[in-house]
């Protein structure tokens, strides 16, 4: 074990989140390590071949973008270094113990800004049932396995989901060329814009399955198939040598779970005001982390303002106090940030539903008080997509209050 | 060093054909190994060994203090526990000594407790100890409310099935068996010994040992004999997220009914928690899936034996057939007049009894007329090491030193170094498949199932991991 390293601000993750705060942090002279895990910083993105990365109207695709990300941190001075895994913290204090090819090294950071993104939940967490065959995929092993290492992936795939990232995984499919099946959403319909539902339904004639549920995997050795049931009761097996499980995000929170840090019910990831400050004094956390998921440019700008809280931090601000939660009710899924601290305002909460919602329409309460009511869209909440709601109410919340509800009645 | 998975199978006879590479198969052929003057093959179907019922089992190192006493079930499992203890503290096996409970729920199960501690008593096992609810408690906190005792069994313990497994057909392999792959044995005709037809052509032995697992009766009735059927019994099993592990810490037990030992809860030396299995009585023996019915029947019983468990994420699900024969008793029988042994009927235990099947095999073989001749003990061996209670690669200073590729990790959830899948790729019997190398290193085998890591893990199985 070599000699602990200090450097100011040890950053976990060379995401969009963690590069932008790496990137502020060492223009601001802070001096700033971060550590990747893979072989390649830019997180995410990195494996995205589509566009849409960056601000619009002159977005990039997702490598182009991971690249700039990476080289602006580089140019201001933080430290990359690549292939070196965060395993577990010390008993106290913003100190991590890593290995990499080099070893294994303490870290003993003055703050350390947790950035360690989201994953797909498997086939296994989902709880499908079947054999365990070759050819069952996440997006992201899916994306890894064309676009980086260009691997065949078989010949005909299904996609379980139909959100932004399944129409996003077709495309992948087909870049590697095999053939879509179908999409399949136990939903009613596509969780994306009409336009892209629209265009991979004509266009590519894509066959779009709703209110259907993958209920077995079929084939020893490789998949030969997938049994469906759509909820009228009908089933039928598509022949197929390839599944796709896309979307339901979770965030990549193992570290912060050995850290101890506080964790929202909802998000599962490290429970956050407007700040990133987390429940562990000299930790801080910002990404996807803290909301599986959000697009890239939304965990960028939240690493910015996480890097703006390290830095006051460093110059002697006080951690906050723990303030106070704010939780949702079902339908909705989670909420993010999940606490309200005074004085720290943020621009806007992010939630999801987990089912379609017409017309919702929002209720904040404090104590059996209502706080703020709102109508989120003048259409249809779609699980998988992004709802907002604004933060106006949080000067209405008393400080030593109980717990803020978030409901749709 | 013979590892063969296709193309024609030698010309020249053995001495000892075994049919079948699990972790039986396998340790029959290691004890025999120890005799350098026997030509052995081990023949299996599959593309891997323990491709059947032995990998997927509970991967508990029993005492065998349920056994029915008197069995040769009993007394096998038994010796195997001494034997395989010894054997992978040798080998680097992972083993767990943590102990078991029987958890008592209601009134007629706790007063079922004094009688098992008998039992076990007469298997020779007398170190159990009956707890009331507040010691059991205080051992395992997040138990679910309502316990009333527990039999403490402190010698059950937690192994890695696939390591077993691996260990005896590395040192059969090294000593000189030679292991033939992809080989499904379709008939079995006599002429000058045993002349095995398979799915790569002829294969002849002067003696034959059944270990087919789920198949060995349809080859005992090749061999003209109609002692036993084997109905293949599904076993569910659920694995939990590594975050789980701290809940539990002991092998969870219900006492067990007339339908057989129950759902038990357990932690694995991998560092997870299993729960399960199932035991379903089914005809098709490929019949390895999952359903819908058996994982939830799963989940209600593990939320009332450990409730805080369904909380944590599902990291695999998987399901195992025990060779079943209706018996209470595993079916090893001599027919010295064919020079022929079956090794039938081997359930869940099979993985503890191994070593002590292996040793009894071959005294029935040399019963039946086959010289051993003189022994050399295999060349020691240490396996790579999967346990979360011994020092992993990535945690050695040392090794990393020495070659940073330990220091390289791939697959990031279980820790998966470079140096162990380049080391796995090139070890004796070597992995033909992602399933295979998840076996021997775990890459690919945690929470994110390959998200992270599954295709530079590919890359490195078809590239190969370089020097």
């Amino acid at each position: 074990m070599t000699a602990p390293r200090h450097p100011d601000v040890l950053v976990v993750g060379a995401g969009p989140a963690g590069l932008t705060a790496a990137a502020r942090l060492a223009a601001a002279g802070a001096r700033v390590e971060v550590l990747e895990r893979e072989a390649r910083p830019g997180g995410l993105p990195r494996t995205c071949a589509h566009g849409g990365f960056g601000p619009w109207p002159r977005t990039l695709t997702g490598p182009r973008y991971a690249r700039l990300l990476t080289e602006a941190a580089e140019r201001a001075g933080a430290a990359l270094r690549t292939g070196v895994t965060a395993l577990d913290w010390a008993p106290a204090g913003p100190v991590l113990t890593t290995v990499g090819p080099g070893g294994p090294e303490t870290i003993a950071a003055r703050a350390v800004l947790l950035a360690t993104g989201a994953r797909e939940r498997p086939r296994a967490a989902r709880l499908v049932p079947g054999t365990r065959p070759a050819g069952v995929f996440t997006t992201g092993e899916l994306q890894r396995a064309v676009h980086l290492f260009g691997q065949h992936i078989g010949t005909r795939a299904v996609i379980a989901g139909a959100t932004d990232v399944s129409y996003a995984a077709a495309g992948t499919v087909r870049a590697a060329g095999a053939e879509v099946v179908a999409l399949v959403t136990e939903h009613p319909r596509a969780q994306t814009g009409r336009a892209r539902a629209g265009a991979a339904r004509l266009a590519r004639s894509i066959p779009l399955l709703t209110g259907t549920t993958i209920t077995e995997l079929l084939g020893h050795g490789r998949l030969s198939g997938v049994r469906v049931r759509h909820r009228d009761g009908r089933t039928a097996v598509l022949p197929c040598d390839t599944v796709v499980f896309t979307g339901d995000f979770v965030p990549e929170h193992e570290l912060a779970r050995r850290g101890g840090l506080t964790l929202d019910p909802g998000t599962r990831g490290p429970a956050t005001g407007a700040t990133a400050h987390t429940s562990r004094p000299g930790v801080f956390a910002a990404g996807n982390l803290l909301h599986a998921v959000e697009p890239a440019g939304t965990a960028a700008r939240e690493g910015a303002r996480a890097a703006d809280a390290v830095l006051d931090f460093l110059a002697g601000a006080p951690w906050p106090d723990p303030g106070v939660p704010v939780t949702v009710e079902a339908p909705l899924r989670w909420i993010a940030p999940n606490l309200v601290i005074p004085g720290a305002v943020p621009d806007r909460h992010v939630l999801r539903t987990a089912v379609p919602l017409p017309r919702p329409v929002l209720y904040v309460h404090q104590d059996g008080r209502l706080l703020h009511r709102q109508r989120l869209t003048a259409g249809t909440a779609s699980p998988g997509r992004t709802l907002t709601v604004t933060a106006r109410w949080h000067a209405r919340v008393t400080p030593t209050g109980g717990p803020v509800r978030v409901s749709t009645g | 060093m013979t590892v063969t998975a296709e193309g024609p199978l030698p010309p020249v006879p053995y001495d000892v054909a075994i049919v079948g590479a699990g972790v039986v198969g396998c340790a029959i052929a290691r004890d025999l190994a120890r005799r350098p003057r026997l030509r052995v093959a081990l023949l299996d179907a599959q593309d891997d060994v323990g491709q059947g019922t032995s990998k997927a089992n509970t991967a508990i190192l029993h005492t065998g203090f349920d056994a029915t006493p008197g069995t040769l079930e009993a007394r096998l499992v038994r010796e195997g526990y001494a034997r395989l203890g010894a054997y992978a503290a040798e080998t680097g096996i992972p083993v767990e000594r943590v102990g078991a409970l029987l958890v008592a729920w209601d009134a007629e199960q706790l007063a079922a407790l004094p009688g098992l501690a008998e039992k076990a008593a007469r298997n020779a096992y007398p170190d159990t100890v009956l707890l009331g609810p507040e010691e059991l408690y205080a051992r395992e906190p997040h138990l679910g409310p309502g316990a009333l005792g527990a039999l403490h069994v402190p010698g059950e313990s937690v192994i890695c099935p696939w390591t077993t497994t691996l260990a005896y057909a590395t040192q059969a392999v090294r000593a000189g068996v030679d292991l033939h792959l992809n080989t499904a044995v379709r008939g079995a005709d006599r002429a000058d010994g045993h002349l095995l037809t398979t799915s790569r052509g002829t294969l002849r032995a002067r003696h034959l040992v059944n270990a087919a697992g789920l198949h060995a009766d349809t080859l005992d009735r090749a061999l003209g004999h109609d002692d036993f059927t084997v109905t293949p019994r599904r076993g569910q099993l659920l694995v939990y997220d590594k975050f789980a592990r701290p809940l539990v810490r002991h092998i969870l037990l219900p006492v067990p009914t007339a339908l057989g030992k129950g759902v038990l809860v357990a932690p694995t030396v991998h560092g997870n928690v299993l729960l399960g299995p199932t035991a379903e009585d089914l005809r098709d023996k490929r019949a390895t899936g999952s359903t819908a019915d058996g994982t939830a029947a799963l989940r209600e019983q593990g939320r009332r034996v450990l409730p805080a468990l369904l909380e944590e994420e599902v990291t695999a699900v998987y399901a195992g057939l025990r060779a079943a024969t209706g018996q209470e008793d595993y079916r090893i029988t001599a027919h010295p007049g064919q020079a022929y042994v079956t090794v039938g009927g081997i359930r869940s235990t099979g993985l503890t009894a191994s070593l002590a099947i292996a040793a009894h095999v071959t005294g029935l073989l040399a019963d039946g007329g086959l010289d051993l001749g003189p022994v050399r003990e295999p060349e020691p061996l240490t396996m790579p090491n999967l346990g979360e209670a011994f020092p992993r690669p990535y945690q050695r200073a040392d090794l990393i030193a020495a070659d940073p590729a330990y220091g390289t990790l791939v697959c990031h959830c279980e820790r998966v170094s470079r140096g162990e899948i380049r080391d796995a790729l090139a070890s004796t019997v070597p992995p033909r498949t992602l399933e295979g190398l998840r076996r021997r290193t775990r890459a690919r085998g945690g929470r994110c199932q390959g998200f992270y890591c599954g295709a530079a893990v590919r890359e490195l199985f078809e590239r190969g991991a370089g020097p």
